[in-house]
């Protein structure tokens, strides 16, 4: 699953190269220019991308490191 | 006056928040530099964001936007919500995970055990320390240019050389004592709280702002559709053809101009008759500022009235946009005629417009809320120097020339928040976490925090490009893109919002100088002091003493450097990002590459150095703003020599033990 997420961030990375929006204008909703919304809902994407992420591919393993810390148990720093 | 008491009111909360922070401060060093990893999901997702989100969220993003349009997005916001995720989420947790198990607080300190090296330290140390500087410097010196442009005539009598505000020095120095206070006081866990405060006062006042300009615009619909009719390229990363035509037209005239006052001043061959500048002037339209110039010019050209070689023209054009003049003046210009991207080879002479503008406009120059002439009000107000400076460029400097944003360099930005994973502050921040859990707020939601307070900016950006008030244009050409935010708010809002909005400008700021302190205070105690002096030769208290003795330190060297070199800085930011990252594939490897040495790691870092070096040095020193290399920003070719170099002396060097691999990769 792990390597499902990472396919969709080079997914999200090749689709923020929007070239075909290089030379338009347009305003959508009557305000919004189109490639801003565009460069918007990658943001969400991102966020959704990450979201999935830490459903599907959490590392639980480094959960247990607050269990079994020597340097925790010892109160010190480095 | 208003702006300055809620500014300071702001700042008494912030200290009060630093020193109740510190009456939850266990005394101990790891309780002042990693708030004991007692930090949960909402803290940590606040303070990252504040932290990375530095005085360009706010005032840099609008001002680029003014400047290159809607693609600034793209290029800056959306790419670091897809970038900075991915740091957190593959090197944030793991080095988390280390540092909570073998009790590392820096960068440093994990790099020395990981690559079984102490040297590693000396030659990381100063790097690092050498690159947040200037990042700490941006912070420092906006934070003073915000105050002093937002307080502007708030004094009487004082002040007069900074128009009756606040001057930049002064407003730099209370932020950095501000910062300095509750730094010292409430460690990283005082640094936490202020930047969760702060990271909302920030994002809540920008959306505020952003609704109450638009609203004073017409409507978001109305401030839109202005930018369709007079800066269409604004809202695209092409250039529109209208735009085009419209500078030709421009150009065409200030390069009338240009030769006409070359005529008249330099040659003295020409002076108009009175009779000559009534013509002139009854023929002309629109009477926009400075008109009476611009008629003559025309007029003058029109009829023929002086001759000029193309090396005069080319001269004439050198002085109107107040550029460097060449010493011999090349040959080629003595023949044929100079492009506007010919001049542009030549640097602007620095301060010219102050010295000319203050001669000038002396006479209308004076405390911006007083009368021009106190017997006629309808005269209006005196002009501050900054109204005097904006008049000078939009009058004399060439238009700007539109130009498309590059699908290259769009593209290799892409490796300029790759910086994140490098930054020693952010490091800190991440091992304050309570658990790896605590992480998963922080990875979905910082995309989406970036693209709330980003695209209203952006918007506001572009509106300011084409928004008119009373009638006329809101910005000169040429007005400083830094300033747009501040100067919108201040003209289209109420004291009071304005005052709140600087409060949000300046909570962007600090919560990224307050973390950056903390953590060379840090670095140098823990990386340094108790690093060669021995673990047991201090107690916990003098650790943490010292600490806050080289905060201190850093904030006064940084305090001076701030007064030493105002201009260059904000170009220097770009560049010490890319130094960071450039130093990104270094930590990559080391989470998850076995195969990465001590030599491969060192050849990695110089060779990053290198290779910054040698493009800063082509750059001219950051002089050339839009420099770039192969066609592409020129942080794509550090990280890519700076990973060769790693991965092939990794490989033909002895691997590490198998002790420090069992250490870091034990699954394996």
């Amino acid at each position: 699953m792990r390597y499902a997420i990472y396919g969709l961030v080079v997914v999200l990375i090749i689709i923020h190269q929007d070239n075909w929006l290089w030379d338009d204008k347009r305003l959508i909703f009557g305000f919004m220019p189109i490639s801003l919304l565009y460069q918007a809902c990658i943001s969400m994407g991102a966020a959704f991308v990450w979201f999935l992420a830490t459903k599907f591919a959490w590392p639980h393993h480094l959960e247990e490191v607050t269990k079994e810390s020597p340097a925790q148990e010892t109160g010190e720093t480095k | 006056m208003t702006q300055l008491v809620i500014i300071g009111i702001y700042l008494a909360l912030l200290l009060f928040l630093g020193v109740f922070s510190s009456r939850m401060f266990k005394g101990t060093s790891k309780d002042y530099m990693l708030a004991s990893h007692s930090i949960g999901p909402f803290l940590l997702l606040m303070s990252i964001f504040g932290t990375t989100m530095t005085a360009f969220a706010l005032v840099g993003s609008s001002g680029e936007a003014y400047k290159e349009g809607v693609g600034v997005y793209g290029m800056l916001a959306s790419s670091s919500g897809i970038i900075h995720s991915l740091c957190f989420f593959m090197l944030g947790i793991k080095l988390w995970s280390w540092g909570y198990k073998y009790g590392y607080t820096t960068q440093i300190q994990f790099f020395r055990d990981r690559l079984e090296s102490d040297r590693i330290g000396i030659i990381l140390f100063p790097i690092l320390v050498g690159l947040v500087i200037p990042y700490l410097l941006i912070g420092v010196m906006s934070s003073g240019v915000v105050i002093s442009s937002i307080t502007e005539g708030a004094f009487e009598e004082s002040f007069a050389a900074y128009d009756y505000g606040v001057p930049p020095w002064l407003g730099s120095l209370v932020i950095s004592l501000v910062v300095l206070i509750y730094v010292f006081f409430g460690g990283m866990r005082g640094t936490a709280w202020a930047n969760t405060f702060q990271t909302i006062v920030f994002m809540v006042l920008g959306v505020v702002t952003f609704f109450v300009i638009s609203d004073k615009l017409g409507g978001v619909q109305a401030a839109s559709h202005a930018v369709l009719e007079k800066n269409p390229s604004k809202l695209m990363r092409g250039v529109d053809p209208k735009d085009r035509e419209r500078y030709a037209e421009r150009y065409n005239t200030w390069t009338l101009i240009a030769k006409y006052n070359y005529a008249r001043r330099i040659l003295k061959t020409l002076t108009l008759t009175p009779e000559q500048k009534a013509e002139a002037y009854q023929e002309f339209k629109p009477r926009m500022p400075n008109w009476e110039m611009t008629a003559e010019a025309i007029y003058a050209s029109k009829n023929k009235l002086y001759t000029l070689t193309n090396e005069e023209t080319n001269k004439g054009l050198l002085i109107q946009d107040d550029r460097e003049m060449p010493n011999p003046f090349p040959e080629k210009f003595q023949m044929g005629l100079m492009s506007h991207r010919d001049m542009r080879e030549y640097p602007r002479k620095s301060n010219a417009e102050d010295e000319k503008a203050m001669l000038i406009f002396a006479g209308k120059i004076g405390h911006p809320e007083k009368d021009l002439d106190p017997n006629d009000p309808s005269k209006g107000k005196n002009w501050s120097i900054k109204k005097a400076l904006g008049v000078y460029r939009a009058s004399n400097w060439a238009p700007d020339a539109p130009h498309p944003m590059s699908k290259l360099v769009f593209f290799t930005y892409f490796f300029v928040p790759l910086s994140v994973g490098m930054f020693p502050h952010l490091f800190q921040h991440w091992l304050t976490a309570r658990s790896a859990g605590t992480f998963k707020l922080p990875v979905v939601a910082h995309p989406l925090f970036i693209m709330i307070v980003w695209v209203p900016c952006v918007l506001v950006g572009i509106w300011a490009t084409s928004a008119m008030l009373d009638g006329a244009p809101l910005f000169p050409p040429h007005f400083p893109a830094n300033a747009v935010l501040a100067a919108m708010v201040k003209k289209m809002t109420s004291p009071v919002l304005a005052g709140f909005l600087t409060a949000g400008i300046l909570a962007a700021i600090m919560s990224s100088l307050d973390s950056q302190f903390l953590c060379l205070g840090t670095m140098f105690t823990e990386d340094i002091v108790v690093h060669y002096a021995g673990k047991d030769r201090f107690t916990d208290k003098q650790v943490v003493f010292m600490a806050r003795m080289f905060i201190i330190l850093i904030v006064a060297v940084t305090y001076g450097f701030s007064l030493l070199e105002p201009r260059r800085v904000f170009t220097l930011g770009v560049w010490c990002f890319s130094g960071f990252s450039s130093l990104f594939p270094i930590i990559f490897a080391a989470v998850y590459w076995k195969r990465l040495t001590k030599p491969g790691v060192y050849a990695g870092v110089l060779v990053a150095f290198g290779s910054w070096l040698y493009l800063f040095k082509e750059s001219k020193y950051a002089l050339e703003p839009d420099y770039t290399f192969l066609g592409m920003m020129p942080v794509a070719t550090m990280v890519v020599v700076a990973a060769v170099a790693m991965v092939v002396v990794s490989l033909v060097t002895r691997p590490p033990s198998q002790e420090t691999l069992l250490r870091f990769f034990p699954e394996d």
